[in-house]
């Protein structure tokens, strides 16, 4: 009893809140199919949990032993109910099985033709998006059209990954030297959270995800947006002096900003003003984060390959001022 | 070997060691077929060479099969002699097996010189790595087989080993016949089948 | 003391086992302590991401190579002769062998954690942080410089000796040293349980030790089995590992329903319902386990067939699975149940296991697996299977098989405590976890997001694992003050059917006075058509020759961590030694005078 009401209180306190990263709040073809699936295969489990548990409760219930009482007849078996108990689980996986056949070739990952293609690099402990019909790459932030057809053709750049937004639907990994696929449509603009579901080293719970669903309209100002060359900075502003301190630090020997550096270890920053996170999406895009960033990254991030920078309080408010600059 | 064996009664009839001799070369099997398998899986999928089929030299491995399969003849008639209670050809016989093993050894040692030598390491490729480690996993077993006959063989020497020491030496051609079936496997599926 | 350390006798044998093993699990339960003490808040505790993963790394291989495995040995080396009339196992210092190398092996692994300095590291532990499961290619030596993955690799092809060792011992042992009378179909469920078990050990830990030796090739001599970038491929490193794997989870589950299948019986007062059937069933679960591998890669993109096939093979198992808990409810039915401890555990084992295995079959379902791999759900569902069965059937064998091995009766009150806090504690600990999974928090993960709304349930697995600590420290309580009460617990403190009741408790050296003959399964039983089986003499009539113990086995198995530790510090010469002392060790085996 203690037992069930423990669990009930737990599902209340479920009930409430957003859970951003719930698999049971699907917004795509995909993660709406795997939520079918698993509710129909949930009920048929707790149907047989129900029975079970039940005549295991009887059991103890009626037959504890009694003082006095006669010696239980020895049954060793029953055949017809071995054939019973045998057949009606199978019968029962039958009806699991049939529709998880039909499922996994249904979401296999090949979209259809004319889907946008986004091709996904995993790096530790960030994200990498190419979209190659589109000529841009986006870091971290995955933008994408509502209700088009999407395929991620995903691979790694050094060890295994996963991809996973459970409300825009399951997970698969991203390993080097092969490419696995992801195809769905998401339902409904807004921002859907994930992050990697592979232990990928150090900083694997610091891999976050951020997806962009945007209507036609907001998407295709994105992708110009990040078309676009870098914006120079005004003459004379605190941007201006971090693009001078940029070009003379180490950040141009792993970013690249287009026209500035072309370093390839970190993500490409020419429009890393424009994204609302960080840090593989870990952290809000403010003022204080860059500072906190730039100056130590391993300390929020173990292991991250951005050693600490040596920048005076200036430069480094410059350069903050210069990469928030860039939109 | 000292251990005393009193002919102890066993509820399958047969003897414990053999038993349990068999069970590890069941056990062994999965090992080679594991490593056979990563040979297999990995097999075309070298990015740069040498490749097998410009390396492997069928006639000369021809001969190391053959001489690694009268080795297991000699062994036969090393266990069938010991059996009767012919020491002298038993020790003969021992002999002859462990010196036929020494023989596959040194033509694997001169095959692999050889190998090396024509460019294919075991870093080299993805074959190199997978033939290596599958062979020499292989030589290593062939090495231990020539270790323990020819413990065997010094004490048949030494007149400690007699009929009563046949289980013992079964049991040594057991381990012998084995090895050389591996052979066999890995020499179709390495050499022959490319 | 001297006398411990050459012992062949599989009742010490047994003993050793346990205390080692049990201390193996405390020091497992630990790790999981500082693991739920970091998650019960998103912020944490200020465990570094490093130490995280190196304790659930510690945890996972403690819990499975040195803490269930060894646990299930115990009963193996004890009760196993004792339930088919033996009088010890057929090769009594490869036994001793079994358990220094076992031992030895623990030792290695957990000296990873104070090692750190001796390889210039920053830190004062190395110990193995790549997960239990060591994925390729974050082991490279690339993505992993340092000796923590070293560590993991050598200490477990250690181990796998050990378990191959004791493996082809108790295949040798059921199958040639049984009572005259003792047919195959009259053997006790825990002795047909253990024969399939020690199958599956014998050619499953031949595929790991091939992965793990690639892996060495690798990181040691500069091989690229599993590195992309000369054209190996990470995927294979999972189908050698999970070819092990798998049947290992049966390797662990298999002993505890063996157990469960001789508790149920004693204190129902009838027999096994259905012995046949969980016989068989136990034996098509062996190969049945050999088909499913890949349900651990659903995410890894195999292709839909190969989905579709995995997911069937995985649903399939469930029929085997569940028909056992349908014939073990089967046995209580119509039965004059007792309620002590070790019925309690078993009950529990068949509560939980259910949940287990029903969120198995979910994952099944590869598609919907996609929601729940390597998410908090699947802790959720290893822990049901893993710490709701095995260990609960392990504690109910020893509240059962105390008595005989110890001459002691536990505490039953203390049992009850431990039992109820277990019970509360484990469903607290890990029911919250089907839902922090479903949720989004990911598996291996040092800190979350406060924002995914997993907290609360993360401080409830936390307390419900402190619970589980609690229960966990009574029950140790409870061994121990064992030790100081007089031995005077019956041959038969149950009224069990099997052989093991019929000795002493504990038994003499050699077991039984007399070998006795078997009629039936169980022979202290009156049943149907056998009254029960007469009464050993309390002395036997001749002189029993007892062996006497051996140096050889635990000097042999020194060579074993010494080769290790050569590997390690990349010395060959330390290397050599080692072998010489494993090679100078066999031989003297081997000449040694040992009369069984």
């Amino acid at each position: 009893m203690p037992l069930v009401l423990a669990a009930l209180l737990l599902l209340l306190t479920a009930c409430s809140g957003p859970f951003p990263q719930s698999v049971f709040a699907p917004r795509s073809d995909f993660s709406t199919d795997l939520d079918g699936l698993f509710k129909n295969i949930f009920w048929w489990a707790v149907g047989v949990f129900v029975i079970v548990e039940t005549l295991l409760l009887i059991a103890i219930a009626r037959f504890r032993a009694r003082p006095g009482a006669a010696a239980p007849k020895p049954v060793h078996g029953h055949t017809a109910l071995e054939i019973g108990w045998t057949l009606a689980p199978a019968l029962i996986l039958v009806f699991i099985a049939v529709p998880t056949m039909r499922e996994i070739f249904a979401t296999a990952g090949q979209a259809p033709d004319g889907a946008l293609r986004v091709e996904v690099i995993g790096h530790q402990w960030w994200w990498e998006y190419r979209y190659p019909t589109l000529n841009i790459s986006a870091y971290n932030e995955l933008h994408i059209p509502v209700r088009a057809p999407i395929q991620l053709e995903m691979t790694s750049a050094d060890v295994i990954h996963s991809f996973w937004v459970p409300r825009l639907g399951g997970k698969r990994d991203l390993i080097q030297g092969r490419t696995n696929r992801i195809a769905f449509r998401a339902d409904s603009a807004g921002e859907y959270w994930g992050q990697c579901a592979e232990f990928c080293g150090a900083s694997h719970a610091n891999m976050r995800i951020r997806v962009i669903v945007q209507t036609d309209s907001t998407f295709q100002g994105w992708v110009d947006q990040q078309r676009a060359a870098p914006q120079a900075p005004a003459k004379g502003s605190p941007a201006e002096a971090g693009q001078q301190v940029f070009r003379r630090s180490p950040c141009i020997g792993c970013h690249t900003i287009t026209g500035i550096a072309q370093g390839k270890v970190g993500p490409d920053l020419s429009h890393v003003g424009g994204r609302a996170t960080i840090a593989g999406a870990l952290f809000p895009n403010t003022t204080e984060t860059l500072h906190h960033w730039i100056m130590n990254a391993p300390s929020l991030k173990p292991g991250a390959l951005m050693p600490p920078q040596n920048l005076s309080p200036q430069d480094l408010d410059a350069v903050v001022a210069y990469l928030q600059s860039l939109k | 070997m000292a251990q005393v064996t009193h002919g102890h009664h066993t509820s399958m009839g047969l003897e414990s060691r053999k038993m349990a001799f068999w069970a590890f070369i069941g056990s062994e099997c999965l090992l080679f077929g594991s490593l056979i398998s990563t040979y297999l899986v990995y097999k075309g999928r070298s990015l740069n060479g040498p490749y097998p089929h410009e390396i492997l030299n069928i006639p000369f491995t021809s001969f190391s099969t053959f001489d690694l399969l009268m080795s297991s003849l000699a062994m036969v008639l090393a266990l069938a002699a010991v059996q009767r209670g012919d020491m002298k050809q038993g020790k003969l016989w021992l002999l002859i097996t462990a010196l036929l093993g020494l023989v596959f050894l040194g033509g694997q040692f001169w095959e692999f010189s050889h190998f090396v030598h024509e460019g294919l390491g075991l870093t080299t490729n993805l074959f190199g790595s997978t033939f290596y480690v599958l062979t020499g996993t292989h030589g290593a077993h062939v090495t231990v087989g020539v270790i323990w006959l020819l413990t065997l063989w010094i004490q048949a020497m030494r007149g400690k080993l007699g009929p009563a020491n046949a289980l013992t030496v079964e049991i040594t051609g057991l381990y012998w016949h084995f090895v050389d079936v591996v052979w066999i496997v890995i020499f179709t599926v390495v050499y022959l089948i490319q | 003391m001297k006398s411990w350390l050459t012992t062949t006798d599989h009742k010490r044998i047994g003993l050793l086992y346990f205390w080692t093993a049990f201390g193996f699990f405390l020091i497992g339960g630990l790790e999981a302590l500082i693991i739920r003490a970091q998650l019960a808040r998103p912020a944490g505790l200020g465990v570094s991401a490093e130490t995280f993963n190196q304790l659930f790394t510690m945890h996972g291989t403690t819990m499975v190579f040195l803490a269930l495995m060894p646990l299930s040995a115990a009963f193996f080396n004890f009760i196993i002769p004792l339930q088919i009339g033996a009088r010890d196992v057929a090769f009594p210092r490869l036994n001793a062998f079994s358990y220094w190398v076992f031992l030895l092996g623990g030792l290695f692994l957990n000296a990873s954690f104070i090692a750190g300095p001796l390889f210039g590291a920053d830190r004062l532990s190395v110990a193995p942080d790549a997960g239990w499961f060591g994925y390729a290619n974050l082991t490279s030596r690339q993505f992993s410089p340092g000796p923590n993955v070293d560590f993991w690799l050598l200490g477990l092809q250690i181990l796998g000796i050990a378990s191959l060792a004791a493996g082809f011992n108790f295949i040798v042992t059921i199958l040639n040293m049984r009572a005259p009378g003792l047919r195959m179909l009259r053997l006790p469920v825990f002795t047909w349980m253990t024969l399939v078990t020690q199958f599956l050990v014998i050619t499953a830990f031949p595929v790991i030790t091939v992965a793990l030796v690639l892996l060495m090739f690798d990181r040691f001599f500069g091989t690229h089995f599993f590195v992309p970038a000369y054209g190996g491929d990470p995927i294979l490193w999972q189908h050698l590992f999970w070819m092990f794997g798998h049947p290992e989870v049966y390797i662990l589950i298999l002993p505890a329903m063996g157990i469960v299948s001789e508790v149920l019986p004693t204190f129902s007062r009838k027999p096994l319902f259905g012995y046949t059937v969980i016989v068989y069933s136990g034996v098509v679960i062996a190969f049945l386990g050999w088909s499913v591998w890949s349900h651990h890669m659903f995410s890894t993109g195999l292709g839909p067939i190969a989905d579709s096939v995995f997911a069937g093979t995985t649903m399939l198992i469930a029929i085997p699975t569940g028909v056992k808990i349908f014939n073990w409810i089967g046995t209580l039915w119509g039965g004059q149940i007792r309620f002590t401890t070790s019925l309690l555990f078993a009950l529990a084992f068949i509560a939980m296991f259910i949940i287990g295995g029903l969120s198995g079959v979910t994952h099944a379902s590869a598609p919907s697996d996609l929601q729940q791999t390597d998410t908090y759900y699947v802790v959720a569902h290893i822990h049901y299977v893993l710490f709701g069965g095995t260990i609960l059937g392990l504690f109910s064998g020893i509240y059962y098989w105390w008595p005989k091995m110890t001459g002691r009766m536990l505490s039953e009150p203390l049992g009850k405590w431990h039992f109820w806090l277990t019970l509360i504690g484990m469903n607290l600990a890990f029911f919250p976890m089907h839902f922090s999974g479903l949720l989004g928090m990911p598996r291996r993960i040092y800190t979350y997001s406060p924002d995914l709304g997993v907290a609360g349930f993360n401080l409830a697995s936390t307390i419900g694992a402190f619970i589980i600590g609690m229960a966990t420290l009574i029950f140790f309580w409870n061994l121990l003050r064992t030790r100081s009460r007089p031995v005077d617990a019956p041959a038969d403190p149950w009224g069990g059917a099997t052989l093991e009741w019929a000795v002493p408790s504990p038994p003499p050296v050699y077991n039984f006075t007399v070998i006795p003959t078997v009629e039936s399964r169980m022979p202290l039983w009156q049943t149907e058509r056998h009254p029960p089986m007469t009464p050993l003499p309390e002395r036997p009539p001749a002189p029993i020759h007892v062996p006497g113990g051996s140096w050889w086995p635990m000097f042999t198995a020194i060579g074993l961590p010494i080769m290790a530790i050569g590997a390690l510090s990349h010395l060959i010469p330390v290397v050599l030694a080692g072998a010489a002392v494993v090679i100078v060790g066999i031989y003297r085996w081997a000449f040694e005078p040992f009369e069984m």
